[in-house]
């Protein structure tokens, strides 16, 4: 163990303090009582009482977990297609064109890529009625398509990682390819593929730009119920909702930090 | 996978495993940017859906360039064009001013805390994007954490604007796009062979000199993933400015998104899009070869 310099020592103190000291007043400004925000007016838990009696956020709240739940799923199935195609099929035609379509939707800035989404929506809707209204399904269709991206680099990365030699020794004692994929593969990049579905899941959660563009009227997701409120300012309900956000997951963070540990 | 005879039912695996999600991209991902040139390319009207088709009642082709000559003539684009770019490029610094010696502390720590450590620079990530730039609010505000504080420090006595001000946005940008900043130059510095820096040293270079002749360049791969995956969402960023700057402060996501929703221009939208994309393009294509290339060291 080296001794650290003391600049890198205090860099990374204010680098902690600045990524967590906001997160941890809007926790405490939770339980603020006073109704203007930024006054403290003593210890109360009312805004949380007043998160559940409002039917708009738990509408929302229901709407943004169903989407999530389906574009994860089906972002970790093509995803997981997509990673296995990159790491272990070799060169095929088109090979590149794939390569960059499956990178591009990371960084792609997210104005971009739900205008084009949502004029994809419209001029499908021209040519063949189908999607009647934009709601769930236009909403999930995108989340699916940049979340199955980081799918597929995860599963791709595991795979680089992993040497062939199970799969290998696997077609030697006569297995098919296909059995080998089903047998040998999946099971090895189960980690990687639930890793690709949790971020799938918490990327579609937070989206929202890509929903704004591509969801139609009255189907509100959270994020875009919160932007409509914060847009005003800071406002004490919110820092409940955003207090119960961050104990959620950083409950299911610490739990999945513990388990892999162990497994190691 | 050679010596073995693949029979038919392999090869048609192979088939759907790549067809399935080329096909999924190819509707969804590349076909939307045709259609966006398509419109960019023509007139807006009042109609379900507000733009003229490519193919006027007589078959003859209608497109034209009007919406792209404006944005060049018309002196708000190209400033707004401008603004991103540099707000965008300080805010590239500023993540990597802070990231790289956090990346630098974290690889070199010992691997308990190491491991702790990056949990720490995830955990923002998974957490709410929005709920985040939301939480910066509460401190800038006029009556914000950081006024008050500053006032009962007395370093001011009446609250300084600190909301809604370019200052903001670069805060919000930075607080936000650290963690993209900081994993890649951990992975790169993390993979580095400490004795070389040390070697350097044994054989009379200053600790500065070590830094910028050895260990720069070996991170180098790390430094430009971090700053792209940085410069390029933070180019086309909405919320952030939204949220955090103030109402003079234009930038492109935000003139794209009101073109589209409350002047429900869509050609001039999409031709904002387009020119936004071309201007990023060069970014992503170096972005692309130089995770390329450090897989290909990494292998």
């Amino acid at each position: 163990m080296r001794q650290q310099s003391r600049f890198v020592l205090s860099t990374l103190a204010f680098g902690y303090a600045f990524l967590y000291i906001p997160l941890v007043l809007v926790v405490v400004y939770s339980f603020n009582d006073s109704a203007i925000a930024t006054v403290w007016g003593g210890f109360s838990t009312r805004w949380y009482g007043e998160l559940l009696r409002n039917e708009q956020i738990l509408d929302a709240a229901l709407l943004s977990l169903r989407v999530a739940f389906t574009s994860a799923t089906l972002a970790t199935l093509l995803g997981t297609m997509a990673g296995l195609v990159l790491a272990r099929f070799g060169r095929f035609r088109g090979r590149n064109l794939f390569t960059g379509m499956i990178t591009s939707p990371m960084v792609m800035p997210e104005v971009i890529t739900g205008l084009s989404l949502l004029l994809l929506f419209v001029t499908l809707q021209q040519l063949t009625g189908w999607p009647g209204q934009r709601g769930f399904t236009t909403i999930a269709i995108a989340h699916t398509t940049f979340s199955m991206a980081y799918v597929a680099v995860i599963v791709q990365s595991r795979l680089m990682s992993m040497d062939e030699s199970l799969e290998e020794a696997a077609m030697d004692l006569g297995g098919t390819p296909l059995r080998v994929v089903f047998d040998i593969t999946l099971p090895l990049i189960a980690p990687a593929m639930v890793a690709g579905w949790l971020l799938a899941f918490t990327l579609s959660l937070d989206d929202l730009v890509i929903a704004s563009f591509v969801s139609g009227p009255g189907s509100s997701t959270l994020p875009m119920y919160i932007f409509s409120k914060v847009k005003l300012g800071v406002s004490p309900d919110i820092n409940a909702l955003a207090t119960l956000i961050i104990a959620v997951i950083t409950l299911g963070v610490l739990i999945a930090w513990m388990a892999t540990r162990r497994i190691r | 996978m050679p010596g073995h005879a693949v029979d038919k039912r392999d090869q048609a695996w192979r088939r759907v495993a790549v067809a399935v999600p080329y096909l999924w991209l190819l509707v969804f991902f590349l076909a939307p940017f045709a259609i966006i040139l398509k419109i960019s390319l023509a007139d807006p009207v009042i109609a379900q859906p507000p733009f003229t088709p490519t193919f006027d009642e007589h078959g003859d082709l209608s497109a034209s360039a009007d919406n792209f000559r404006f944005l060049l003539t018309d002196k708000l684009y190209a400033v707004t064009y401008l603004r991103s770019l540099f707000m965008a490029a300080t805010a590239t610094v500023l993540c990597l001013i802070l990231g790289f010696p956090m990346a630098y502390g974290i690889a070199r720590s010992n691997p308990a805390t190491r491991s702790l450590l990056l949990l720490l620079i995830v955990l923002p990530f998974w957490i709410s994007f929005l709920l985040r730039v939301y939480a910066w609010m509460g401190l800038m505000n006029n009556y914000g954490v950081i006024n008050n504080l500053l006032i009962w420090l007395g370093a001011i006595d009446q609250p300084i604007q600190l909301l809604y001000t370019d200052f903001a946005v670069f805060v919000g940008l930075a607080y936000s796009y650290l963690p993209f900043m900081i994993l890649p130059l951990y992975a790169t510095l993390e993979r580095m062979d400490l004795d070389l820096v040390e070697a350097a040293q044994d054989l009379g270079a200053s600790r500065t000199r070590a830094f910028w002749d050895v260990t720069w360049p070996l991170a180098r791969p790390g430094v430009i993933a971090g700053c792209l995956l940085v410069f390029i969402p933070a180019m086309g960023e909405y919320v952030i400015p939204y949220l955090l700057g103030g109402p003079e402060s234009l930038l492109i996501g935000r003139v794209l998104f009101d073109e589209f929703f409350v002047n429900r221009d869509w050609p001039l939208a999409s031709a904002v899009a387009i020119v936004l994309l071309l201007l990023l393009v060069v970014p992503i294509v170096i972005l692309q070869r130089n995770q390329a290339k450090d897989q290909g060291d990494a292998a």
